[in-house]
Order: structure tokens, then C-alpha cells, then sequence
């Protein structure tokens, strides 16, 4: 009944959240100076020409009301429709979404698959010579700017040795994606690079404080051995905390999607905000940041109540 | 721990000798800050030992390889690739540390008010936090790009208002428990105001938390200064930041003119990595829970 209660409450705050988002990301691009009408109708257009096309658009009426309409067309599942593209922006985000999320999903097993051994292993060798190399790449990965990590993979791979394309798979369909698996190779170990740095930071310290807690003694005492001890509890116990973890990381995964994408000349939907971003499209700005925000608040909300269910503790803690 | 002391001293009584060294044990605390104090020096007194024009072109001089007379070589317009790396550097740096400084203090605000206000007012203020967040700053700062070019005063601005929402989390977390400690509720019985409560007792004791937030920020603020030239919003020519740098040079990378690009980003990936490695000493001294 409490657990019902919690998740109740908190998924009405995930929809405030959402509907604080709507209004943010409204107002910023309706605050903008020039307006839409401008960046669709370039520089020579006439006045008379302006003034029609925000009449077309609605542009002309008041900003309470168009936000107001926009929600409505929003709550039937229409983003509205391309300035530049001439299609449905949900159309736009349906053909696209997939693609980046074949490119997230793959970055972050990757991410995970290398920082999980490389964490337990960082705290278990506490303080010695491999804890402070890893600690150290952790440090230099997280430090790199996504972009100049990929051109220089870029550069080593297609100037130096001749292994990979520079260029992702240029499919329409997640099929033709994938039909090309060599070039996905540095786009998604680009987008890897950050995670390993810190799921391996986050992985470490929970082995850390797990190695510490009363159980990890009973069972040393009770003469289990180091390793038994590692794998069977340790391991467990602190793999779920960082795999919720996840949830809090998805903005971060979107943000590196809308750098490699564009690196790679990935068609994704990072790709397709960058030129939506060089021509002003709102309607397509508007639809790809509220798509983002969503799937954000909501790993947020699964990592909140995954930890809630694992770790009784957590109950105490959080408001 | 120290950091109960309240009262207008409470921030000297919290920097005592056990902490500095627990700090100097940290030997890549240590480092990081050899390499901070490094490059400001490099950045800002350099160009009194290195003297270089990075205002106008030299057409005769474009695109040397690194020799004696040009150390790191020159770009497509003649500059000196080394008097360049400092003369970004101090954009680098200068926005990248007021950035993330003013995030810190928006942030300390905001946390303090809404965590020491509690009720509806922090419900309210939190959900716009958690809004925030989960719009992405680099969207953001890719739409801001698309209406307007700012110059440096602009965009520590932008960088400030896009990042001050971790902080503004962590303070508010010091404040609830701050809030029914027995010297605040003190206070409050003998008359004292909200204001007074906040200003003399949360802030003071949420400073190990605060400047330990503030250290990652500026390490965050650098790399975001970086990705603004990268997607159209950086400072314009003649003047330049590392990201900048980054930037100008992608092409001229693939052309084989890797002085043009290897320097600026060993600097940021150094700076940023010095920073974070500060940020994890002085977390570690302080003994507060912060960044994972």
C-alpha cells in the first residue's frame, strides 16, 4: 500500500514535470527575436508575405492561446508539422527515434559491460597501482569534449590504419543499420567512452561500500571465501543501485547522440535537431526536446522506484 | 566534525590543518592543482614571456609545421599556434570558472530557499529543478545558438543558467537537515529571521558541500565551453577559446595539420581532469557525499 501511495505521487510529479517542460521549452522558442517566418522565408520576404504565413500558422494570436491549442494538438498526438521537411513532426520523430536508439542502447551495453569488471575490480585492488590507472582513464574520458574524441578515433582509424568507415550506416530502417556493422563501430564506442568513465566511478564505490557493510564480515567470518563473498553478494548488491543509475543518465546519453550524430553523419534524430536547429524549424525543436525530456523523466521515475523496491533503506532517505 | 561550528567564523573553522592534510595526501588532488596553477600561469603571464600578435592575420605564415621559430606551428591565417593556446585559454578558463561559479551560487540559493522554506514552495521549486534537468543543456544551447551569438559577459550568463541545477539539489539536501538543528530553532525563538537563519547558519555550515560542488562545476563549465564553439555559440574572431580552437581545426585535422587540434584538446582534457581531481581531493577531506 505505501510502495502504491509513493509510486502515485511520484508519477503525478513526473506529469507536472512534463507540463513544466511543455511551457519552458514554449516560451524559449517563442521568445525568440526574427520569428519562424524569417528562417522559412528568407531574407527577401515582404512584409505582407510575413504577416500571412504567422496568420497561417497562428502565429499572430496571443502566446496563452497558441500554447494552450499547442497542448490540445499535443494530447491527440500531433506535434504539429515541419517548416523545412513538409511532414508530420511526429512521422519525422518516428522514422528517427529508432535509429538513435539503436546507437544509445548499443553505447551503453558497451558502457556497462566494460565498467561493471572494471568498478569491482578498481575496488577491490583499493589504493593499488590498477585502481589508479583506471581512476585515471576515468578521469581523461571524462574530461574529453565527445567531439575531439571522435575525430581522432576518426583520424587513427580511417587515416592511420584503414579499419573503419568514417561515415555510420546511412539506412532509412534499423534493418539497414544494422546490415552495416562495421561502420557502427566508432559512432557507438564514441558514445561509450563517458559512460565507462563514470559507471566504472559508480560501480567502485558501491563494491566499496558494500566490501564494508556487517554482512560482508559475518560471512568472512563464517569462513566463506574472498572471491564466493565478492561474486555471490557483493556483486549483486551492488550491480542494481548502478544499473538504476541508468535511469538519471538518460539526458546524458541524448546529449552524446546529438554530438556523434552529427560526427558521424548519423541520420538519427540528433542529426535531425542540429538542422532543425540551423533553420529554425520550431515545430521540430519543440517535438524532438519534448520527446527527450519525456523518456527522461521517465528513467528518472523507473530509477527512483527500481531503488525503492531493491533497498528497503531507500525509504528512509528520500522525500 | 568541524563543520557543526556556526557563527560568522564558521567558515574559517572549517578549513583546520587535519583537513589540509588529508587533502595533500591526495596526490592526484595534488596534481590537479600543480596543473591548474600551471596554466593560469601559462595563460595569463605567457604572453608576457611569448609575445605574440593573435589580432591580425599573416597570410605569409599560414599553416607551419611546428619549427623553431613557431613552436606548435601556425593556423589557416598565420596566428602562432602556442601564443594562441594562451590566448584561448584565458577565454577558456575565465568563463569556464565565472560560469561555473555563478551556477554554484544560483544554485546555493535556490537549494537554500527551497529546502529551508519546505512545503509548497519547495514541491514547486524542485519540480522546475527536475524540469530542468531533463531538458538536456546541449539542446538548449544548440537553440540559443541557432537565435543569437553572444559575446563573453553572454555567455558565462548562459553557461550559469543552463548548469546550476545539480548544485541547487545538493544544497537543498545540507538544508533539510541544517533547518531542525538546535541553533536554527534557537534562532528562530529569540526573533531571528528567515534571512538571518539562511545567511548565518545553513550557508556557513553547507560550505564544505558548496565548494566542493563548485569545483566539479567549473571542471563541467570548461568542457561545456568547449561543445559552445562546437555548436556555433563560442566567441567570435579574432578572438578564440580552446573549443574555438577545436573547431577551426577540424577540417585542417584531416589534412594531416594535427598541431592545429592536439594541443587545445590535451589542454581542455587536462584542465577539466586537474579540476575533477581537486573536486574528488577536497570532497574526500571534507568527508561529504557529492558526485559518485
Amino acid at each position: 500500500m505505501d510502495t502504491l501511495l509513493y509510486l502515485a505521487r511520484r508519477i503525478a510529479q513526473a506529469l507536472v514535470v512534463i507540463l513544466i517542460v511543455t511551457v519552458v521549452v514554449f516560451g524559449l522558442l517563442h521568445a525568440l527575436p526574427g520569428g519562424p517566418a524569417r528562417g522559412i522565408l528568407g531574407p527577401q520576404a515582404t512584409p505582407q508575405q510575413i504577416t500571412l504565413f504567422n496568420h497561417d500558422q497562428g502565429l499572430d494570436r496571443p502566446l496563452p492561446v497558441q500554447y494552450l491549442y499547442y497542448l490540445r494538438q499535443l494530447l491527440h498526438g500531433d506535434l504539429g508539422t515541419s517548416y523545412t521537411l513538409n511532414e508530420a513532426v511526429s512521422r519525422l520523430i518516428e522514422q528517427r527515434l529508432p535509429k538513435t536508439l539503436v546507437l544509445t542502447v548499443l553505447s551503453a551495453v558497451l558502457g556497462l559491460v566494460l565498467a561493471i569488471p572494471l568498478g569491482m575490480w578498481q575496488a577491490v585492488r583499493r589504493n593499488k597501482p590498477a585502481d589508479y590507472v583506471i581512476t585515471t582513464f576515468s578521469f581523461v574520458a571524462y574530461s574529453t569534449p565527445v567531439y575531439f574524441l571522435g575525430l581522432v578515433l576518426v583520424l587513427v582509424f580511417t587515416q592511420l590504419v584503414r579499419w573503419f568507415p568514417s561515415q555510420a550506416p546511412q539506412g532509412d530502417t534499423v534493418g539497414q543499420v544494422f546490415a552495416d556493422p562495421v561502420a557502427l563501430v566508432l559512432p557507438v564506442v564514441t558514445g561509450a567512452a563517458s559512460m565507462v568513465a563514470v559507471f566504472s566511478r559508480y560501480m567502485r564505490a558501491a563494491t566499496l561500500e558494500n566490501l564494508s557493510e556487517d554482512y560482508v564480515r559475518t560471512a568472512r567470518a563464517g569462513g566463506s571465501r574472498q572471491r564466493a563473498i565478492l561474486f555471490k553478494h557483493v556483486f549483486r548488491n551492488s550491480l542494481t543501485p548502478v544499473i538504476a543509475m541508468l535511469g538519471y543518465y538518460v539526458p546524458v546519453l541524448f546529449g552524446g547522440a546529438l554530438v556523434v550524430e552529427q560526427l558521424f553523419n548519423y541520420p538519427g534524430m540528433g542529426l535531425l535537431f542540429w538542422s532543425a536547429a540551423q533553420s529554425s524549424d520550431y515545430p521540430v525543436l519543440l517535438g524532438c526536446v519534448l520527446v527527450i525530456s519525456v523518456a527522461t523523466v521517465v528513467g528518472t521515475l523507473l530509477a527512483d522506484v527500481v531503488q525503492r523496491i531493491v533497498d528497503p533503506r531507500v525509504k528512509a532517505g528520500r522525500t | 566534525m568541524s563543520v557543526q561550528s556556526a557563527g560568522r567564523w564558521g567558515l574559517v573553522a572549517q578549513f583546520p590543518a587535519p583537513l589540509i592534510a588529508r587533502f595533500a595526501r591526495n596526490r592526484l588532488a595534488v596534481g590537479g592543482l600543480l596543473v591548474v596553477a600551471l596554466f593560469l600561469l601559462f595563460c595569463f603571464v605567457g604572453p608576457t614571456l611569448y609575445s605574440t600578435d593573435q589580432i591580425h592575420t599573416d597570410l605569409t605564415q599560414v599553416n607551419l609545421h611546428p619549427s623553431g621559430s613557431h613552436w606548435l606551428g601556425t593556423d589557416a591565417v598565420g596566428h602562432d599556434e602556442l601564443g594562441r593556446l594562451m590566448y584561448g585559454g584565458k577565454v577558456s578558463l575565465l568563463v569556464g570558472l565565472a560560469a561555473g561559479v555563478l551556477a554554484t551560487v544560483i544554485g546555493t540559493l535556490w537549494g537554500s530557499i527551497a529546502g529551508y522554506a519546505g512545503g509548497w514552495v519547495d514541491a514547486v521549486m524542485m519540480r522546475i529543478v527536475d524540469a530542468g534537468i531533463a531538458i538536456p543543456a546541449l539542446f538548449i544551447l544548440l537553440v540559443v545558438s541557432a537565435i543569437t551569438t553572444p559575446g563573453v559577459p553572454g555567455l558565462i550568463v548562459i553557461l550559469g543558467l543552463v548548469s546550476w541545477l545539480v548544485p541547487s539539489r545538493l544544497v537543498r539536501a545540507e538544508t533539510l537537515t541544517l533547518k531542525r538543528r538546535d541553533y536554527v530553532l534557537t534562532l528562530r525563538a529569540i526573533g531571528g529571521t528567515h534571512g538571518r537563519a539562511i545567511a548565518r547558519h545553513i550557508l556557513p555550515n553547507s560550505v564544505s558541500t558548496i565548494v566542493v560542488a563548485a569545483t566539479f562545476q567549473v571542471a563541467d563549465a570548461i568542457l561545456l565551453v568547449a561543445y559552445v564553439s562546437y555548436l556555433g555559440l563560442g566567441v567570435q574572431p579574432p578572438s578564440t577559446d580552446w573549443g574555438g580552437m577545436l573547431s577551426a581545426g577540424l577540417t585542417a585535422a584531416y589534412s594531416g595539420r594535427w598541431w592545429l587540434i592536439v594541443p587545445p584538446g590535451l589542454a581542455i582534457i587536462l584542465v577539466v581532469c586537474a579540476f575533477n581531481a581537486i573536486g574528488d581531493g577536497l570532497r574526500d577531506a571534507f568527508d561529504v557525499r557529492g558526485r559518485g
